[in-house]
């Protein structure tokens, strides 16, 4: 059984983003970058699935300019065997990324993909959905538990106000969410041996896709600034504008 | 505890200019020699140059030693000097312009780059990977390894995934030993390392106590028409005189209508009451700053300790086994308010030191005492002696007499002064208790160009793990209120420019305690530095840990 | 033509962010209203009820029961031909479902939609909230997710929209219902409560943590806390609220005893209605406070609780 996991490069969750000052978009220069926290819980549960022997084979692929290198190195230090840069300088949106993704999974033949339930950038929570679309597979979305059994995978979903199992037939796409698992560390060891594993480079071009964006940003701004309300003088105010002006109780 | 052990033989902790720039010509004169030769660094930071901070106008003269092509090579260097002011602020709305002419000879920048040390350690970064260093960021050299005859011969890396109360998580990972025949550490000011093995080799037993600033900073965007690439601006004074304190300010402009601007106070002030941010937020009211950040925009912010104690309070810095470099030993050339081109000279002149170690005669004990010669025979030797009176005079005779005497020495004498002054009390010794000092009110921020410290820590991008130890160590819980509290008010509550100590009362019981919100620290190391009874201790935390900044 | 949302319903109830999506979709043109279910008709009657709803399409088969993605988007890519928007709430439901819907569609999709800008332009949250992205799509077809807190919700009108009837499609049998836990606590969760009710330093103790938690089970709200509160040990990480905490964005917050440092700012300025109860009239949550209470929480809290009786 082979297992392929798909990662984005982001900028690091701890940065805080600044909109540029021409509504271009948001300052990215010198900014920490990282793996996107959800694609990181998917590439544990590969290396999980691998070393509790039901998966044989793992496999790594991101999806944009040369620094994803950096990214798809640390999944293989966490112990993914193999990686492929999609390399492309031009901003690649779901659609095109799914695409790109449905083009490699057909020419590896994984029995599941792993990919986070969305990228702390553009929050999209796309990819997963628009991949398993194109393949004609089943999804199991926003997955806190995964059971893998012959042909079958039992996924149990994050949905609003509780869980919902699925089965779905494999092959089948999953994506991650946040209660998955925990990542590990990477051990400085694995770093040197992730500096010989294979990772293959290739181009949106030589899949055969599009990557002509659908969507024009326009333009980005901060959001708007929360000003103060009004001061009430007690209790029985304060009740009566939540009841009666906000009409929140 | 069993741990697994990795070998190299030249291990260096910290990617700074002084780590780097040793690891970059370990390579290269490895390649340039044809030997086998592994290097590794290890960086605390989540990437290089995520815990860099400094002004920064670096000079080029080590850097054009080092990758002479650095032009070509792409360095980030865009702006050059075009413009340098020195300026005495004399209250909250005067200040003197200081004449070119009477402003000492050290402080001239024409030729110098105003530019981002984030950045170019950044760059470095990939230089050294390219000359096959091995990088590992997000991985603090936690412990020293010595061996049963006293010898450095390594470090340990930090344990990831404990939880607060030490026990190990589900993704515990103990750290691994990295073994070097050398290694060389590069921490930057107060490493905790470089602390210990000062203490262990007893490296400073033959100078002065050192000296520390705290530099803030902060960067802004700022409105185009007031924008001057390469514009320089230092200034000393207001805010800090009216705390008898001293020190000195910065405002450069950057590129891309970017301004760094700062303040230095030295950490030798005797008012507890005294708080160097909210110093900082002050000097930023003065009419000759606020003129230039009104209308712009408050990008990042950070904090970092400065050794500058220069060479009358350098340690020696070989030992068995190894080197303190740079800032971790103290190579800060203050009359030049400058240490990136210093540290990146003694980090090349370490790397040639244990190059011809490992591949000539190796010295008894490994003690590399080829440093200190080679040291002594550098430019770099030479530039701190010319400077060495330079803090010390500031210290004994103040802004004006000392100034003046600065003038005299670096621009009639060039540094060449048959006398050295001796600066010999520590800083932590010279808070006075806080009912024989005034009490100094400051202002509230305006949100505008004043901000209190947790907005101002947002925005350095600072996090850390919070399950796991408290990296901030009391030696005796007890002295936090019994000396900190009950003598000094807690000093602690205002030099730290994160916010990360607060006294508060107990809930039920009211009685004071020390609340310590770790997660906050910037890892500037000034509580390390200015406890008065030395009872906090800096450890490094969780690998990856503390600030994200992206060019300070 | 027109716009097509699809109905989010569970059991026989409409899911009330459908409400909401009604009133984006008016702004983009007539509103039809897919129900695709088993045994949902009394679904459908309601929608047609609502206030700007033209058209129901009701769908009735086995196959829709359990609102899985995979047969229902392509029940919907078989009728959006007739349609130029297709949209469904941003909850979990229309998550899973849109992208697929678009893929099918060899369209792009756009994930919680915050303003309609114009039929091809829309605003929409990125990086967590700290930016708003005007997106325009240069597709024929759009397919969206709508914030359900970014538009009013629609209302049961006098009209009564005409119920069509929708042959089923085959199912592709790509998936299969195994069951669903609503999660049953005495309080809701945190991230997805309608009222949270969050302590602060101010709080003073575990004990005093006693009077949150009334206020919360008055407004049946959830409980959460600022880092100081949990850092002070008065409750367990999981309640915290901000940078590093739990990101919230209830109807009603509000933050008691709590200073209202940015770090907590950051998990739950998004709010619809803030209230803030603090001694200190300079604490920074007053800038951010619809409501702010300067008081002695310890006097006022009582007497708040004892209000809502």
């Amino acid at each position: 059984m082979k297992v392929l996991v798909c990662v984005k490069r982001v900028v690091d969750a701890n940065v805080k983003i600044s909109v540029k000052a021409d509504g271009s978009g948001v300052e990215r220069a010198n900014l920490k970058m990282a793996m996107n926290p959800f694609d990181e819980i998917a590439v544990e549960e590969a290396v999980r699935l691998q070393e509790s022997g039901k998966a044989d084979e793992t496999l790594v692929v991101s999806l944009g300019d040369k620094g994803c290198q950096e990214t798809l190195r640390t999944a293989l230090a966490m112990g993914i065997d193999r990686a492929i840069l999609v390399e492309s300088d031009t901003e690649l949106q779901p659609l095109a990324v799914a695409k790109m993704l449905a083009a490699v999974v057909r020419r590896e033949q994984p029995d599941l993909v792993i990919l986070g339930k969305q990228a702390i950038d553009d929050d999209n929570n796309q990819t997963g959905q628009m991949l398993a679309a194109l393949l004609g597979w089943g999804q199991g979305t926003f997955a806190s538990q995964v059971t893998l059994s012959k042909n079958q995978l039992e996924v149990i979903r994050e949905i609003d106000g509780g869980l919902e199992t699925l089965a779905l037939p494999l092959p089948a796409v999953v994506t991650a969410d946040l209660r998955l698992n925990e990542p590990r560390y990477v051990k400085l060891p694995n770093i040197m041996k992730a500096k010989k594993k294979r990772l293959d480079v290739t181009c949106p071009d030589a899949l055969g896709v599009d990557i002509q964006p659908r969507l024009e940003i326009l333009k980005v701004e901060e959001p708007p600034v929360r000003s103060g309300g009004v001061k009430v003088a007690d209790v029985a105010e304060l009740v009566d504008k939540l009841r009666n002006e906000a009409r929140v109780i | 505890m069993e741990r697994e052990s990795m070998e190299f033989d030249v291990v260096i902790v910290g990617g700074g200019p002084a780590g780097l720039a040793a690891a970059i010509r370990l390579r290269q004169l490895a390649q340039e020699q044809q030997r086998e030769l592994s290097v590794c660094l290890l960086e605390k930071g989540s990437e290089i140059g995520a815990h860099i901070l400094s002004g920064a106008i670096f000079e080029t003269r080590a850097l054009d030693e080092l990758l002479p092509d650095w032009q070509t090579l792409g360095a980030p260097l865009d702006t050059p000097v075009s413009e340098d002011r020195v300026v005495l602020f004399t209250g909250p709305e005067s200040a003197l312009p200081m004449p070119g002419l009477l402003t000492p000879r050290s402080m001239h920048n024409r030729g110098n780059y105003v530019v981002s040390l984030g950045s170019l350690c950044r760059w470095l970064g990939e230089r050294a990977e390219e000359a096959g260093v091995d990088i590992f960021a997000g991985y603090p050299a936690a412990e020293l390894l010595i061996s049963a005859d006293g010898r450095v011969e390594g470090v340990v890396t930090g344990d990831m995934g404990r939880a607060r109360n030490g026990e190990e998580k589900a993704t515990f990972e103990p750290g691994i030993e990295l073994r070097g025949r050398y290694t060389l550490f590069a921490e930057g000011c107060r490493g905790h390392l470089g602390k210990q093995l000062i203490e262990r080799f007893s490296l400073n037993q033959d100078c002065d106590p050192q000296h520390y600033g705290l530099g803030i900073k902060e960067l802004w965007q700022v409105e185009s028409d007031k924008h001057r690439p390469g514009a320089v601006l230092h200034g000393a004074g207001w805010p800090l005189s009216e705390g008898g304190a001293s020190g000195g300010s910065f405002l450069y402009h950057a590129a891309e209508g970017q301004v760094v601007l700062g303040l230095i106070v030295d950490l030798n002030y005797a008012n507890p009451h005294l708080a160097p941010f909210e110093e900082f937020q002050r000097f930023k009211q003065h009419p000759q700053i606020r003129q230039v950040l009104e209308g712009g925009k408050r990008l990042s912010y950070g904090a970092r300790a400065i050794t500058k104690g220069g060479l009358n309070a350098l340690p020696r810095q070989h030992f068995p086994g190894g080197l303190l470099l740079g800032c971790d030993a103290g190579t800060l050339n203050f009359a030049k308010i400058k240490g990136a081109h210093t540290a990146m000279k003694s980090g090349m002149i370490g790397a040639e030191t244990v190059f011809n170690a490992l591949t000539g005669d190796e010295p008894q004990d490994r003690n590399l005492t080829g440093y200190a010669d080679a040291f002594r025979d550098s430019w770099l030797y030479d530039e701190l002696y010319r400077s060495r009176n330079f803090g010390p005079a500031l210290h004994r005779f103040g802004l004006m007499g000392g100034g003046t005497f600065n003038f005299i020495e670096q621009n009639l004498l060039r540094g060449r002064l048959p006398l050295t002054l001796h600066d010999t009390t520590a800083d932590h010794e010279s808070l006075k208790p806080a009912d024989q000092c005034p009490k100094i009110s400051y202002p509230k921020p305006d949100g505008i160009l004043s901000f209190d410290r947790l907005s101002s820590v947002f925005i350095s991008n600072t996090g850390h793990e919070e399950d796991q130890p408290c990296h901030l160590i009391l030696r005796d819980p007890q002295r936090a209120i019994e000396v900190n509290l009950t003598r000094y008010d807690a000093p602690e509550q205002r030099y730290c420019p994160a916010g990360v100590y607060e006294i508060v009362q107990e809930g039920g019981t009211g009685e004071p305690r020390l609340q310590i919100n770790a997660a906050n620290c910037l890892h500037c190391k000034t509580c390390d530095i200015k406890d008065p009874s030395q009872n906090i201790v800096w450890h490094t935390p969780e690998g990856g840990g503390g600030p994200n900044y992206p060019n300070m | 033509m027109g716009v097509l949302i699809i109905a989010e319903h569970h059991n026989g109830q409409l899911a009330g962010a459908t409400r909401n999506t009604v009133s984006a979709g008016v702004q983009l043109g007539e509103v039809s209203v897919l129900v695709a279910g088993e045994g949902c008709r009394g679904v459908a009657d309601e929608v047609a009820a609502l206030e700007g709803v033209t058209r129901v399409l009701l769908c009735d088969a086995g196959a829709y029961a359990e609102g899985l993605a995979e047969p229902l988007a392509d029940l919907i890519v078989a009728i959006a031909k007739d349609h130029t928007h297709l949209l469904a709430p941003a909850t979990t439901f229309g998550k899973n479902l849109m992208p697929r819907v678009a893929a099918l569609l060899d369209v792009a999709q756009l994930s919680e939609v915050i303003e309609v800008v114009d039929a091809d332009t829309f605003k929409r949250p990125i990086y967590a909230g700290n930016a708003i992205a005007t997106v325009r799509s240069r597709d024929t077809r759009k397919v969206l997710t709508v914030r359900a807190t970014a538009f009013e919700a629609a209302v049961a009108g006098s009209g009564t929209a005409p119920v069509e009837v929708v042959e089923a499609i085959a199912d592709p049998g790509l998936s299969r219902f195994v069951s669903r836990a609503l999660t049953e606590s005495d309080r809701p969760e945190l991230t997805a409560a309608r009222v949270v009710i969050s302590g602060g330093r101010g709080v003073g103790s575990k004990e005093n943590f006693t009077l949150v938690e009334q206020l919360a089970d008055k407004l049946n709200g959830a409980v959460g806390a600022s880092r100081a509160a949990v850092d002070a040990g008065f409750v367990p990480n999981d309640y915290q609220v901000g940078q590093t905490g739990k990101i919230v964005a209830p109807e009603l917050y509000v933050a008691v005893g709590i200073s209202g440092a940015i770090q907590h700012l950051a998990g739950m300025k998004d709010s619809k209605v803030i209230v803030a109860i603090n001694k200190d009239e300079d604490a920074p949550i007053f800038e951010v406070a619809d409501y702010g209470l300067v008081a002695d929480l310890f006097e006022v809290m009582p007497i708040l609780i004892a209000s809502l009786e």
